[in-house]
């Protein structure tokens, strides 16, 4: 492990050290929000929150608790920068994407502070690999003001129901279109393309179906290439649940299981498109 | 000039399938040599191919049943042939499970090397697949281009480390940076390096072991060296990638010799076949 390269003086001068013995626990959770280049990384003494957002209108989140790390030392209330998600995923996979079972890259993930570089110390079968992935500043991220009281809409289904679903999607589908309704079609995604209008229902007492709380009908419909990727979370998931407020504000919420069995959260947050029609 | 050769042995003829595949994944276009003892696939540094050189080398014997080859006179008992080294893989492709598979110079509309696969089939009478496969003689007085490549004056040797490990670090740095600094030392330890705007990165390598040249190398020729002391070459990455990527026959030693800032020479050698690969330095 590199923690016995380090000398005592190079582990006082960080403000955050995450260590993970399996870095996919961390990279495959980040590949489930890596929808842009950057990505806005919080750190408080619960673990990392790392938000990436799409034109104002999208915004995907990762948890992971601080109690998923072999360890996790933070100096501050908070610890707050922002990286290239791209370079930093290059680098978390250095040793090659998927690797041989029982064999796993070891992480140190290190910082010290504004203006500092995020530092990684990667491990795998005695080769050491060191990364400095430069930091800017935080943006603030948007607060879609999304709170449970809010919420007209619930439903939670086993994620294996909407894979098929989301990754037959008709792309020439400008938007997606989510009805959650108390009676039928109870909860039903729609698409709108060239080849026609695509359905897909999942009645309220379908096996999937694990919660549903539909109190009025709402039909709100979202810019595919904005929710598209949420595929990727949804591949990981094992659970997610779908939530719609008054205004129609969609939230995707996934419970990820990583290698090692523990879990994770991964939410994605969505705008609906300006027409919107009231059925 | 003439040229014939058969392989009937089918392990013959996969391992020599796979250098030719090697080979046309470095190169689009190489020279053949041949010689009674050996065949060649040489590509000369020049400013077209990025200034990388590449000499392949097999022992004829360990490969065809028969070889016969009468060169362009008898004191230059060799023939030299420009080659797509890819029409060559093809041809060899469709020959897979060939009962036998003769390879020979003729001349159509122009220069060809004709390869005819035999191939199994229910009947009693043999499938003959032919290729005709157009090649450029290169006339003598060129000659001296493609002569076996001087062992360059090196400042260290190495063992690769495994290559699977190698190339997914490059494969990873190529994504971040368009160059890659390889340094190494005598006490077996390497590090590859790039440096961005964006990020640096070092993947650091020990225990590698370094070659023993002996008295005809210039490892030992400077015996006082600093064993710690790192030797650097700095290069294109899409080059190195290139050359990890192509390999299909597994090495059963992988080394480099660097001249500091100036030359990567990779060796690759294995029973019957010696790969060498130059890369210069980035400017």
């Amino acid at each position: 492990m590199p923690l016995s390269t380090q000398s005592q003086a190079d582990i006082d001068q960080y403000i955050l050290i995450a260590s993970l013995d399996n870095a996919r626990n961390l990279s495959n959770i980040l590949k489930a929000i890596s929808l842009r280049d950057h990505a806005i990384f919080n750190a408080t003494q619960n673990g990392l929150k790392v938000t990436v957002e799409d034109s104002k209108c999208l915004q995907a989140n990762a948890f992971i608790q601080a109690d998923i790390f072999q360890e996790y030392i933070i100096k501050e209330d908070a610890v707050g920068f922002q990286v290239n998600l791209t370079v930093l995923l290059d680098c978390l996979t250095i040793f090659g994407g998927s690797t041989v079972p029982g064999v796993c890259t070891a992480l140190r993930m290190c910082y010290n502070g504004y203006g500092y570089p995020l530092t990684l110390f990667l491990e795998e079968g005695g080769v050491v690999t060191v990364c400095k992935i430069n930091t800017q500043e935080p943006e603030e991220p948007i607060d879609f003001d999304f709170c449970s009281t809010n919420v007209t809409n619930k439903v939670i289904l086993q994620s294996d129901s909407l894979k098929e679903a989301f990754s037959e999607l008709d792309m020439t589908s400008e938007v997606l279109q989510i009805t959650m309704s108390p009676s039928h079609p109870y909860f039903r995604l729609s698409t709108f393309g060239n080849s026609g209008n695509a359905h897909y229902d999942y009645p309220k007492d379908s096996d999937m179906m694990e919660l549903f709380q539909c109190t009025k009908i709402q039909t709100n419909r979202y810019k595919m290439s904005l929710l598209k990727p949420s595929t990727k979370a949804l591949a990981l998931s094992c659970k997610v649940s779908v939530r719609t407020d008054s205004r129609g504000f969609l939230s995707l919420q996934y419970l990820v299981r990583n290698d090692d069995g523990q879990i994770c959260f991964v939410e994605y947050y969505c705008c609906p498109d300006e027409e919107v029609e009231e059925e | 000039m003439k040229f014939r050769a058969k392989i009937i042995d089918v392990g013959c003829l996969n391992h020599f399938t796979r250098v030719v595949n090697t080979v046309s994944r470095l190169t689009k276009a190489c020279v053949l040599r041949l010689t009674c003892d050996h065949l060649y696939f040489v590509l000369s540094g020049r400013v077209a191919s990025g200034g990388v050189s590449m000499w392949c080398e097999l022992s004829q014997g360990n490969f065809f049943d028969e070889f016969q080859l009468e060169g362009v006179s008898a004191d230059a008992n060799e023939i030299l042939l420009e080659v797509a080294p890819e029409n060559l893989s093809r041809a060899l492709k469709t020959a897979q499970n060939a009962k036998s598979v003769k390879i020979k110079l003729t001349k159509k509309s122009s220069a060809c090397l004709t390869l005819a696969a035999e191939l199994p089939s229910l009947s009693s009478v043999s499938r003959v697949v032919t290729h005709d496969i157009p090649v450029d003689v290169i006339p003598r007085r060129l000659w001296h281009d493609f002569r076996e490549p001087q062992m360059p004056d090196f400042d260290v040797s190495i063992y690769l480390p495994p290559l699977k490990t190698l190339k997914s670090v490059v494969d990873r740095m190529k994504n971040l940076s368009n160059s890659l600094v390889l340094e190494a030392n005598l006490n077996g330890e390497m590090n590859l390096k790039i440096d961005t705007d964006l990020v640096s990165v070092t993947t650091h390598f020990k225990d590698l072991g370094n070659p023993p040249w002996g008295d005809d190398g210039s490892q030992s020729s400077s015996p006082h060296r600093d064993p710690e002391l790192m030797t650097e070459v700095c290069v294109d990455i899409r080059k190195l990638q290139q050359f990890l990527t192509g390999q299909q026959v597994h090495p059963s030693r992988a080394m480099c010799n660097i001249v500091d800032r100036r030359i990567l020479h990779l060796i690759f050698l294995h029973e019957d076949v010696s790969l060498q690969y130059f890369i210069p330095a980035l400017a």
